[in-house]
């Protein structure tokens, strides 16, 4: 089965509790499916907006978009830099 | 190469020295630095790192090409940045003004479109708050930019 590691960021991490997990998902899996197993498997992520930006391996991504093994997923809160 | 993330205050002269040329005869600086609304008295910067710089490497790429006689680049401080400190720093250089005044605007405002970095205001009062451009409440009041 394909693992993914996810990483939370600034408010995410501190909504989830932590700043990174690494779950299994079905070989069709979605950023979305990702964020629905997040859900269950970290208690704090529930917290979490229900449709967060995410990037997939450093690029923003759809919450649609694929995922494969090894893949790296962020959660990101909305963007505040400069 | 430029370090795009920085730990200590950002140095605008070695910026200049980045861009600056004979063929070019306007620069300009963009700086950012922290307001001290309502009792904040730092802003506190965190990152995803390898992201920020892959699309600040991005970014000035794209202004690169869009503007091929300018030189263009920028840092952004992290961590603690006390009131009146530059947290952003983006000079720009072209062979006239309007080249360099630009592709400053452009980065700037990528950077705040695209650019995976929060802030957190530290209130003299000892609370803090997460800031959310998109105006929605969170988790200990509600800013802007």
């Amino acid at each position: 089965m394909p693992h993914v590691t996810v990483r939370f960021f600034a408010l995410y991490a501190e909504l989830a509790g932590r700043e990174t997990t690494r779950i299994a998902v079905p070989a069709t899996a979605t950023v979305s499916d990702v964020l629905a197993q997040v859900r269950e498997s970290v208690p704090g992520a529930r917290a979490l907006p229900a449709r967060p930006l995410a990037a997939v391996n450093l690029r923003q991504v759809k919450l649609d978009a694929r995922v494969k093994d090894g893949d790296e997923v962020a959660l990101l809160p909305p963007l505040s830099g400069g | 190469m430029m370090t795009y993330l920085v730990h200590a205050p950002i140095d605008v002269a070695a910026l200049l020295a980045g861009v600056q040329g004979p063929e070019r005869g306007g620069t300009c600086v963009f700086l950012g630095t922290v307001r001290g609304d309502d009792g904040v008295t730092a802003i506190d910067y965190s990152a995803y790192d390898e992201m920020a710089i892959t699309e600040i490497d991005r970014m000035l790429a794209e202004a690169r090409e869009r503007w091929p006689d300018a030189r263009v680049t920028l840092q952004h401080r992290l961590g603690t940045v006390p009131v009146g400190e530059a947290s952003i720093a983006i000079a720009a250089a072209a062979p006239h003004r309007d080249g360099a005044f630009t592709a400053c605007r452009y980065v700037i405002e990528e950077v705040k479109k695209r650019l995976p970095i929060w802030k957190k205001e530290l209130h003299a009062d000892g609370t803090t708050t997460w800031v959310d451009p998109s105006g929605k409440q969170v988790a200990g009041g509600l800013r802007d930019r």
